[in-house]
């Protein structure tokens, strides 16, 4: 994107087209010659993992919509008719649900590889936010999705959600009524959120564009945190990451294909088995496994307003990573104070998600106030701390110097050569 | 050290090319249940087969069933509409066929109900041949479903059925 292509099409009918509409110069010089830090590991390889669960779920979400009917009385059963009667139906609707699931945790490792490698730092701010827009957008989605079904759970989640919207003070009840087109989650709610769930997927592909856009003015971060200097310190994408980005894919789906075939329910919930009842409520409502963290921390805080401020900041507060962390020092391999401070938050991260799955009860109460004071306390004190008292490791000059090891980078191999001569 | 001549195919041809394959296996396996979705589903599939007691449909009677969402007539021929449908000449016939091979018990002609112009359904009893008459173009058939008069090209459509005992017909 930077400077005009270099690429110039070998056929005729090719270069008439690339002179109208450049785009397989785009494609050439994004995807095929674009030059990545050459000591990436396969952490880096889940935005491409990501990029092809989207497509996995707009292709499988769009079939599902032919079969599927958005209407109180009939979508609990549309359901069941995808599962019985359509051809593969079962096979879609398991490969759509698991699919979900497979999104996030491909979307919690790629963001906590961005929080450990420092990828939000300058200058790739804009591309961090970018990232907390799409994962939003996701939250949205996957929400408005598991609704549609219209089970027990499916039901009374979107109560539970919409219902937060009434914290707000003066305009609450105004915009929850608003949300709802009724005076609960009914059938306008429902038509209303398939609508919205077949939409947002592409508003999330076109901020994944920018994403991709943003990413590619300063080019991938790598582990050891420090820009690209010379030619000799990165490879093509094609093949080398292509290759690479491809065998992790097919072990992800291996993964993915797990839970599709074998144990399809398993990150569900049974009672979602059940048609929506407005009139009884589970003795349990959970949300789905990947907003469980942001569950706990809603119901840690007393104050209907406040648990509600608390797990939107919780999300928010990630926009502002790129300033709350003050080190120069990119990656956690060359901080080691706050390598072990990422470890505890990622302990805290998936103790609050266990806590979001209990009954607010008892011990899990206590665990779970403490767990968000913590959470935020990371954010907010800690981080900052952190880049200002550390005294990080010796960076190595250059990503080469990293790989190769400094006397086997090529300028010093070439020096040895050339004095054995 | 011996170098490979072009043409021997090495280790990494080997691989690429069972890669290649087996990821094409792969991929149209993947993209199969998509495009199959779109078939006709099992309840679908269920309604293909329609029954229908004709015990009580009197001689000269016309009844209109749906199935597999189309009209089908089923008609009890009189002895003059069956007498009539088979003295008619092959060469006065714009789509020729016996009405023995329309009927095969002669009192019961099961036909699909769509005119095979442009898809109307034809009202019964009408027409010179006290057949059948579209209103949408003036097509007429008689009493075997046969096209006599009008732009329809084709004779009314045969669907497939047998008989289940004496008053049981199976259509599809």
């Amino acid at each position: 994107m930077s400077g005009p292509s270099t690429y110039v099409p070998k056929s005729g009918l090719a270069r008439w087209f690339e002179s109208r509409l450049p785009l397989l110069g785009l494609i050439h010089s994004s995807f095929i010659v674009f030059p990545n830090p050459r000591n990436l590991n396969y952490w880096w390889t889940f935005g491409g993992i990501l990029a092809f669960m989207l497509v996995a779920q707009i292709a499988t979400g769009v079939v599902l919509v032919m079969h599927y009917t958005p209407e109180t009385t009939l979508a609990f059963s549309s359901v069941e008719h995808i599962m019985r009667d359509v051809n593969y139906g079962w096979l879609l609707r398991y490969a759509h649900a698991n699919g979900a699931s497979m999104f996030f945790i491909a979307v919690y490792i790629h963001m906590f590889r961005g929080l450990y490698y420092g990828s939000y730092k300058a200058p790739r701010e804009v591309l961090w936010i970018l990232g907390v827009i799409i994962y939003l957008l996701m939250m949205a989605t996957g929400f408005m999705g598991y609704v549609l079904p219209w089970g027990q759970m499916s039901f009374w989640g979107a109560t539970v959600i919409t219902s937060l919207f009434s914290a707000i003070p003066f305009v609450g009840d105004s915009i929850t009524t608003w949300l709802w087109g009724g005076y609960a989650v009914d059938n306008p709610t429902l038509n209303r959120f398939f609508s919205l769930h077949y939409l947002l997927p592409f508003m999330i592909a076109g901020v994944v564009v920018l994403h991709i856009w943003a990413l590619h003015v300063p080019g991938s971060n790598n582990p050891a945190g420090i820009e690209k200097q010379t030619e000799k310190d990165t490879l093509p994408f094609h093949p080398y990451f292509t290759v690479k980005d491809g065998f992790a894919l097919v072990c992800f789906l291996i993964f993915y294909s797990w839970f599709v075939f074998y144990v399809p329910n398993y990150l569900g919930h049974a009672d979602n088995y059940i048609e929506a009842n407005p009139l009884q409520t589970p003795a349990h409502i959970v949300p789905e496994w990947y907003y469980l963290p942001f569950y706990a921390i809603l119901r840690s805080i007393p104050s209907k307003l406040g648990g509600v401020v608390a797990m939107f900041g919780a999300i928010a507060i990630f926009a502002f990573l790129p300033w709350l962390d003050t080190s120069k020092v990119k990656s956690a391999a060359y901080r080691p104070v706050y390598r072990f401070f990422f470890w505890v938050f990622v302990a805290c991260a998936l103790l609050l998600g266990y806590i979001g799955a209990q009954p607010p009860e008892g011990g899990y109460v206590l665990a779970g106030r403490l767990l968000t004071a913590y959470y935020f306390i990371h954010f907010l004190v800690i981080l900052p701390l952190i880049g200002l008292f550390e005294t990080p490791r010796t960076l190595p000059a250059s990503i080469s110097d990293a790989v190769l090891g400094s006397h086997l980078s090529p300028g010093a191999v070439a020096a040895q050569v050339s004095r054995k001569g | 050290m011996a170098t490979a001549t072009i043409g021997e195919p090495t280790r990494r041809d080997f691989l690429f090319l069972t890669t290649g394959a087996v990821g094409a296996v792969a991929v149209g396996s993947a993209v199969w249940p998509l495009i199959n979705q779109m078939n006709p589903d099992a309840s679908t599939l269920a309604a293909a087969t329609t029954e229908i007691d004709v015990g009580n449909i009197a001689e000269g009677q016309i009844v209109t069933i749906k199935w597999r969402g189309k009209p089908v007539f089923v008609r009890h021929r009189t002895k003059k509409e069956i007498e009539d449908a088979r003295a008619v000449p092959l060469s006065e016939l714009r789509d020729p066929a016996t009405d023995q091979s329309r009927a095969e018990k002669p009192e019961w002609l099961v036909v699909i109900g769509i005119c095979t112009h442009l898809g109307c359904v034809p009202i019964g009893h009408e027409g010179p041949y006290e057949g059948w008459f579209c209103p949408c173009h003036g097509s007429v058939y008689d009493t075997s479903g046969r096209i006599r008069q009008g732009p329809a090209p084709y004779n009314l459509a045969l669907p497939p059925y047998k008989f289940a005992g004496d008053t049981k017909i199976t259509i599809g």
